[in-house]
């Protein structure tokens, strides 16, 4: 990236287009990679690009495709992703991206075209209402209608994108302000008027936070994606302060990694597809210290059922993410990581001080949480001949143990939450998911994104055959680009969590879960010039996944497994933690059909 | 459990970057999240600093409250929230414009009554009186009421607009 190095950041002062200025802002946020989509209304910026090599554009085949790589992209770097789409229907396809990574708190800036000012609502060729459709789909967005503020609002775009909690940002660009002229403004010095998110803990907050922790005879760390956000430091804060106090550690779906899955104090995911011992954990805890998480509903379960004889802690970014759904005793804003290092010294000047955790009631609860442990929630009914989709996973993860360079993408679906159950995490940035949204055809572009970021290392999109479907178009750009990604498919021809619904809520009614006529994805691999892998029996999984890894191309493998297999455990809809149904193979849990436990109440939930 | 506090009343002044689409945002994010709006205003109180002044009247549950106050925090383009109503004490004034269209005594009656709650005749036909009122919510309320019978025809207000009593300021 030399090019982008000594004169960019020199007040320049000789007037140059709105598009070069786009590039030239773009650079100086030390932007490499951008997914994008070209059109009439953003082809001054694509003109721009073919004249320079600071920055590489990677054509995606449908904008959807460019906002979830730049979603891969950035959860797996820490950086900010860049889109540039089309006015119109551009921009309207990058929507469902946006939502998805507002939802899930990813750094996005998206660069959308637009029609000329002068046009803008006369319903003109490919013209869209972008910032009025994307305001409730962004962190904040902007539509540039001088040039001379294009500078600023471009760096207030990506200060806005990463700072805080992180989000999208859209900037539309009219393109009569991209062929406009003006000098070119480096990022400002000077502090937002406004927008001011506060990352440093008030002192007497972890005070009171630290006051409960120490005197707890029963606590959990529940640990969110906020960890993740923060940056790998604030990994090693947690497990500091895990180890510094002996808590147990549950971490939510986009939470995975920031406590390594190898450490004794982790108990695993928590929520409706989590693992016994962590909702257990929860139910029973007297004190919750919630770090980066947010409370969600697939967490929670029944409100008023949800770890009811616990004083809670709150640490956010967010303000509004604390006392939205859950009340709290003790509310903290800040960045998870500076709020965990205050937690660790707090703690260790208290015990310097003479405070005395009660050890003998900690090791009372480890005793406990063992005995949870020892049900062992995640064992399925094993087979000698169909393959069942856990034992597909336990194979990719055992197989991949030993590198530290695996990437995990998903889709969304059962696939995504046994990719959760059986996948180890040792570190943050290496799971990638649509957690808030749930957007089918997610896993496939930030795979690519991933890939991207990452070229020499092990990309793995875990897919379903039918979410892999809706953005399959991106196995070209994949192709295109040389990137060795193995789109992993547990292929049970359903929309298995949809099957598995109406299978124990709508009386195995399977209404349009089933697909027919599905591709042959071996011969649609080799169509769009990937490698294209299947297996059927059990025998053939583990000669499979050796040669998806083996072949230095992309790869899709066509994973054919129990079409009715169930995802286990699971809290109902409706349900508290300790109503979880486990799977059949658990001697005290039932047939695990659920013809129990769900309430017309919880029916009405997703 | 957190459906159990009553539900409360509040004032929320709230103070912003005067820039295009900023009150979709604040409209926006009270329809999207499914918060009440009593009566909003809103209009450029600095001009040299293209800042404008949004007064919401609002109701809710405490959490619900302390959530809208968080939510308007969050606006990329928001200075400042201050919720009047818990702050302490405040002033909170509403303008109404009332077309009464009567004949007779009618007529002599709404000019009396508008005499009492000092509304002022700011449009006179033969058969009609445009009365301007200021007043809290509550004294705009009844006069209206008062004048139902007496050939009330049209209304227009502005909505709250509110501001702490004393040295206090936003």
């Amino acid at each position: 990236m030399s090019t982008a190095s000594a004169p960019t950041q020199t007040q320049d002062t000789a007037p140059i287009t709105g598009a070069e200025i786009v590039l030239k802002a773009l650079v100086d946020q030390g932007v490499e990679v951008i997914f994008g989509y070209p059109g009439g209304a953003v082809l001054p910026i694509y003109d721009a690009l073919f004249q320079q090599n600071a920055l590489r554009h990677i054509l995606v085949r449908a904008e959807a495709g460019a906002v979830h790589a730049a979603e891969g992209y950035a959860r797996s770097t820490g950086k900010v992703g860049v889109v540039l789409v089309t006015s119109g229907p551009g921009a309207t396809n990058a929507v469902t991206g946006l939502v998805d990574a507002l939802m899930d708190s990813i750094p996005i800036v998206c660069l959308t075209g637009q029609v000329p000012t002068h046009l803008i609502g006369n319903d003109a060729f490919q013209e869209a209402d972008t910032t009025g459709i994307t305001r409730p789909a962004t962190k904040h967005n902007y539509l540039v209608k001088d040039i001379k503020n294009l500078s600023k609002v471009m760096h207030e775009a990506f200060h806005v994108a990463r700072s805080g909690r992180p989000g999208p940002v859209v900037v539309d660009l009219p393109k009569d302000i991209l062929m406009g002229k003006t000098a070119y403004t480096p990022a400002p010095e000077t502090k937002h008027p406004s927008y001011r998110p506060r990352t440093e803990p008030d002192p007497r907050a972890i005070a009171q936070a630290v006051d409960l922790m120490v005197k707890a005879k029963k606590p959990i760390l529940y640990t969110g994606g906020g960890i993740v956000n923060s940056g790998p430091e604030a990994s090693k804060a947690l497990i500091e302060l895990a180890h510094l106090t002996g808590f147990p550690v549950t971490s939510t779906l986009m939470g995975l990694g920031v406590m390594p899955a190898a450490d004794p104090l982790f108990l695993g995911m928590l929520g409706m597809h989590g693992t016994y011992e962590a909702n257990l954990t929860m139910h029973g805890c007297d004190v919750m210290v919630n770090i980066g998480a947010r409370f969600d509903d697939r967490v929670t379960g029944r409100l008023n059922a949800f770890s009811p004889n616990s004083r809670k802690i709150h640490a956010d970014i967010d303000p509004s993410s604390i006392n939205k759904n859950v009340r709290v005793d003790i509310p903290v804003v800040g960045d998870a990581g500076n709020v965990l290092r205050a937690m660790i010294a707090e703690w260790k000047k208290r015990v310097a001080e003479g405070a005395k955790p009660d050890k003998k009631a900690l090791a009372s609860w480890w005793e406990q949480i063992e005995t949870w442990r020892k049900r062992d929630c995640l064992a399925y009914r094993k087979s000698t001949d169909i393959i069942k989709p856990q034992y597909a996973l336990e194979r990719l993860q055992a197989i991949t143990a030993a590198r530290d360079d695996v990437f995990i993408t998903t889709e969304v679906g059962q696939h995504q939450m046994w990719a959760a159950q059986f996948m180890k995490f040792q570190k943050p940035n290496r799971w990638m998911t649509s957690g808030g949204l749930g957007t089918m055809g997610y896993g496939l572009p930030a795979a690519m994104g991933v890939q991207i970021a990452h070229p020499d290392a092990l990309v793995v999109d875990v897919a379903g055959e039918a979410s892999t479907l809706m953005n399959i178009q991106e196995l070209s750009t994949i192709v295109q680009y040389r990137l060795p990604v193995k789109v992993f498919i547990l292929n049970n021809q359903y929309m298995g969590m949809v099957r598995q619904w109406q299978e124990l809520l709508h009386g195995s009614r399977y209404s349009e879960s089933y697909m027919d006529s599905l591709p042959d994805f071996v011969k649609l691999a080799e169509a769009f010039g990937c490698v294209g892998l299947r297996a059927t029996k059990l025998g053939e999984v583990d000669a499979v996944i050796n040669e998806m890894i083996a072949v230095k191309r992309p790869v899709v493998v066509d994973m054919c497994v129990d079409q009715k297999e169930n995802c286990f455990p699971m809290i109902p809809s409706g349900a508290a933690h300790n109503e979880m149904i486990l799977g059949p193979t658990d001697k005290d849990a039932g047939s695990g059909s659920g013809k129990g436990p769900i309430s017309e109440e919880g029916m009405v939930l997703v | 459990m957190n459906q159990a506090s009553p539900i409360q009343r509040r004032t929320i002044a709230v103070l912003v970057d005067n820039e295009p689409g900023i009150l979709a945002r604040v409209v926006g994010l009270f329809s999207g999240r499914g918060y009440n709006i009593e009566s909003l205003t809103v209009a450029e109180t600095d001009a040299d600093k293209h800042l404008s002044r949004i007064t919401v009247v609002t109701s809710g549950s405490e959490m619900v409250i302390e959530q809208i106050k968080a939510q308007l925090d969050r606006l990329v383009p928001v200075h400042r929230v201050s919720d009047l109503t818990q702050e302490g004490p405040h002033v909170a004034r509403e303008l109404a414009l009332v077309k009464v269209i009567s004949k007779g005594n009618d007529r002599v009656e709404a000019l009396r009554i508008a005499d009492i709650f000092r509304a002022k005749a700011i449009d006179s036909t033969i058969g009609s009186f445009v009365f301007e009122i200021t007043g809290s919510g509550e004294k705009i309320n009844a006069f209206i009421e008062l004048m139902a019978p007496l050939g009330l025809a049209e209304v227009s207000r502005t909505g709250i607009v509110a501001i702490a009593r004393g040295e206090k300021r936003m």
